[in-house]
C-alpha cells in the first residue's frame, strides 16, 4: 500500500457536489454529509464546506429534511393506531408517537385516542430517537410541545431553517415582536404562524418567505428590519444573551 | 383540523383577504405560453400563480357518428398526474379527472366554439376528430379555469396537418387553423361560508362549501354551468355567482390570443 499523506482538497465555504473528494488520509474526520471510502473523504450532499478543527462538515444548500435526534419539529398526524399515532415528519420517513410519550395523563385501556390527537392535526413534537433503520420515535413531553390550534402552516426549505431562527432565535423573535404574531419554526421546515388579524399574519408570512429567499445575503437581520419598518412596524434587534427561547434554539 | 383551517380561511375572507394577500375577487397573475409542444398540432401552457396546466390539440381522421354524418367530432381528456398534487393517484382517471375533462368539454361544445360542419372531409365516411389533452403540471387550486383557458388557447392556435388520402402527415402542418365561431371563458366562483371568491388556492379549495363553474361566450351569454361541492346554493347565490363570473370573464378574455 502507498504511503498515506493527509491533505485537505477543499477550503472553507467551497461549494461541493456529491462524489467530490474533500480530503485524503486519516488526519481529517468526516462529519455530516460525507463518508469515508478507503483513504478518501467523499461528499454525499451538495453544499458548503465547513471546517471545525479536524472535523469536516457539509452544510446542505437544498434537500429534504433528515430526522435527527433532539430536533423539535412540526408534524402532521396521519393515522391513529391502538398504541399511538403515525405522524408525517415532512421527510422520507414517517414517525411513531407512542401512547407513553403522548401525554402525562393516565390514558385508560381502550380510550378514544382521537380526543388527544386526530388525523389532520399539526403537533409540535420532539424526536427522541432515530434508529439505524430510520424508524423515528417522537415525544410530546417537554416545554412547548403541544397540538397546534388555529393559525396557518407554511413550508420552507429545511436547509434555510437556521437562518429563519437566527442566532439564539434572534431573527424569529424580532419578527415576532414586530408583527405581534406567534411563530413556531420546526426543524423540518414547517412553520406555524398565528396572529391576531390576517394583515399581520400575511406580513409575517411574507417576511419569512423573504428570509428564505435571501438567506445567503450578509447583514440579513438589518435588511429584514428595514423591510418590516417600511411596512410601518416598530422593530428592535434583540440583544443576544445566554440561553434563550427553548422552542426555537437551533 | 380541516374545521380550523376553514375557520381561519373564513376569517381572512371577512377582511377581504386571501391566504396569498389578494382580494376575494382577484385572480392570481396569469401567464400564457403558446406552441411549446412540437409534436402536437396546437398547444398552450397557462400559469395561474403556482397552478400550471398544459393543453395539447391533436388531429385525427375518423368515421363520423351515424346521427351527424356531416360533422367532425371533438374530444377532451384530462389526466391528473401524481406529480402535480400528492393527493392524485396514477392509474385510470378518477372522478376529479373526468369532471375536469367534462367541464372543459362542455364549455367548448355548448358554446359551439368549433364549427364542426367544416371538419367534414367526406360526408358519412371521413371527418376530422379534434382531441384536446389536458395535463396539469402543478395543482394549487382552480384547475377548472386554468384548464379551460389553456384548452381554448390551444384550439385557437392549432393548425391542420397535411392530409394525403387516408394518411395524415403530422410532420407538415398547413396554415389552416380550426374554424372557430365563438370563444368561451370559464370562471369558477366558490362559496365558503357566506363569502364568494374566484381563483381559489389549494387550501381554499379544500374547505369549500360549493362551487359554480360558468362558461360565457364573447357576448356574455352563458353556455354551460357546473355545480360542485356538498352544500346547496340558493337562487340568489346562483345569480350573484353568475354576475361575478360574467364580470370576471371580461378580464380573462384578454388572454385569449
Amino acid at each position: 500500500m502507498e504511503q498515506t499523506t493527509s491533505a485537505l482538497k477543499v477550503s472553507e465555504k467551497d461549494v461541493v457536489v456529491p462524489g467530490e473528494i474533500l480530503a485524503e488520509g486519516i488526519e481529517y474526520l468526516p462529519g455530516q454529509g460525507m463518508y469515508r471510502e478507503g483513504n478518501n473523504i467523499i461528499a454525499s450532499r451538495f453544499g458548503l464546506v465547513r471546517l471545525e478543527g479536524k472535523v469536516l462538515k457539509v452544510l446542505p444548500l437544498s434537500g429534504k429534511y433528515l430526522p435527527r435526534r433532539g430536533d423539535v419539529i412540526i408534524a402532521l398526524v396521519e393515522d391513529v393506531n391502538i398504541s399511538g399515532w403515525r405522524v408525517n415528519t415532512n421527510s422520507a420517513y414517517t414517525a411513531m408517537l407512542s401512547l407513553k410519550d403522548a401525554s402525562g395523563d393516565f390514558i385508560r385501556r381502550g380510550a378514544d385516542l382521537t380526543q388527544y390527537f386526530d388525523i389532520g392535526d399539526y403537533i409540535v413534537t420532539k424526536i427522541i430517537n432515530v434508529t439505524s433503520q430510520n424508524l423515528v420515535d417522537l415525544t410530546m413531553k417537554g416545554p412547548g410541545l403541544r397540538k397546534l390550534e388555529g393559525g396557518r402552516i407554511l413550508k420552507v426549505a429545511p436547509s434555510k431553517v437556521p437562518r429563519i431562527i437566527g442566532k439564539q432565535g434572534s431573527m424569529v423573535s424580532m419578527v415576532k415582536k414586530a408583527t405581534g404574531c406567534n411563530i413556531i419554526v420546526g426543524q423540518n421546515g414547517i412553520v406555524w404562524v398565528k396572529g391576531i388579524n390576517p394583515e399581520d399574519e400575511l406580513l409575517t408570512v411574507e417576511t419569512i418567505k423573504k428570509i428564505e429567499n435571501e438567506s445567503h445575503v450578509s447583514g440579513l437581520t438589518d435588511k429584514i428590519k428595514e423591510f418590516l419598518e417600511s411596512k410601518g412596524k416598530v422593530v428592535e434587534i434583540p440583544q443576544l444573551q445566554e440561553g434563550g427561547d427553548h422552542e426555537e434554539v437551533e | 383540523m380541516t374545521e380550523e383551517v376553514r375557520r381561519h380561511v373564513i376569517n381572512y375572507l371577512k377582511h377581504d383577504l386571501r391566504y396569498d394577500g389578494r382580494k376575494n375577487l382577484d385572480y392570481r397573475p396569469i401567464s400564457v405560453e403558446v406552441g411549446l409542444i412540437k409534436t402536437a398540432e396546437g398547444s398552450a401552457k397557462v400559469k395561474m400563480g403556482d397552478t400550471e396546466v398544459i393543453a395539447g390539440v391533436k388531429f385525427e381522421v375518423g368515421k363520423p357518428y351515424p346521427d351527424i354524418p356531416e360533422e367532425g367530432t371533438m374530444m377532451v381528456n384530462a389526466e391528473l398526474l401524481p406529480m402535480s398534487n400528492p393527493l392524485f393517484e396514477s392509474g385510470p382517471p378518477g372522478i376529479q379527472a373526468i369532471e375536469l375533462a367534462r367541464v372543459v368539454d362542455r364549455g367548448i361544445r355548448e358554446s359551439k366554439a368549433i364549427d364542426t360542419k367544416k371538419l367534414c372531409i367526406k360526408p358519412g365516411e371521413q371527418v376530422w376528430t379534434v382531441v384536446v389533452d389536458l395535463i396539469p403540471l402543478n395543482d394549487d387550486g382552480n384547475l377548472f379555469d386554468a384548464a379551460a383557458l389553456a384548452a381554448m388557447i390551444a384550439i385557437k392556435n392549432a393548425k391542420f396537418p397535411k392530409l394525403e388520402g387516408e394518411k395524415i402527415d403530422y410532420k407538415h402542418l398547413t396554415d389552416k387553423g380550426l374554424p372557430i365561431i365563438s370563444e368561451p371563458i370559464s370562471i369558477t366562483v366558490l362559496k365558503i361560508g357566506e363569502h364568494f371568491i374566484v381563483d381559489p388556492l389549494g387550501t381554499e379549495e379544500s374547505v369549500l362549501d360549493s362551487r359554480l363553474t360558468v362558461a360565457t361566450k364573447d357576448d356574455g351569454t352563458i353556455c354551460a354551468l357546473q355545480k360542485g361541492g356538498s352544500q346547496p346554493l340558493s337562487l340568489e347565490d346562483v345569480e350573484k355567482m353568475i354576475d361575478i363570473a360574467t364580470t370576471k370573464s371580461k378580464e380573462l378574455r384578454k388572454y385569449l390570443r
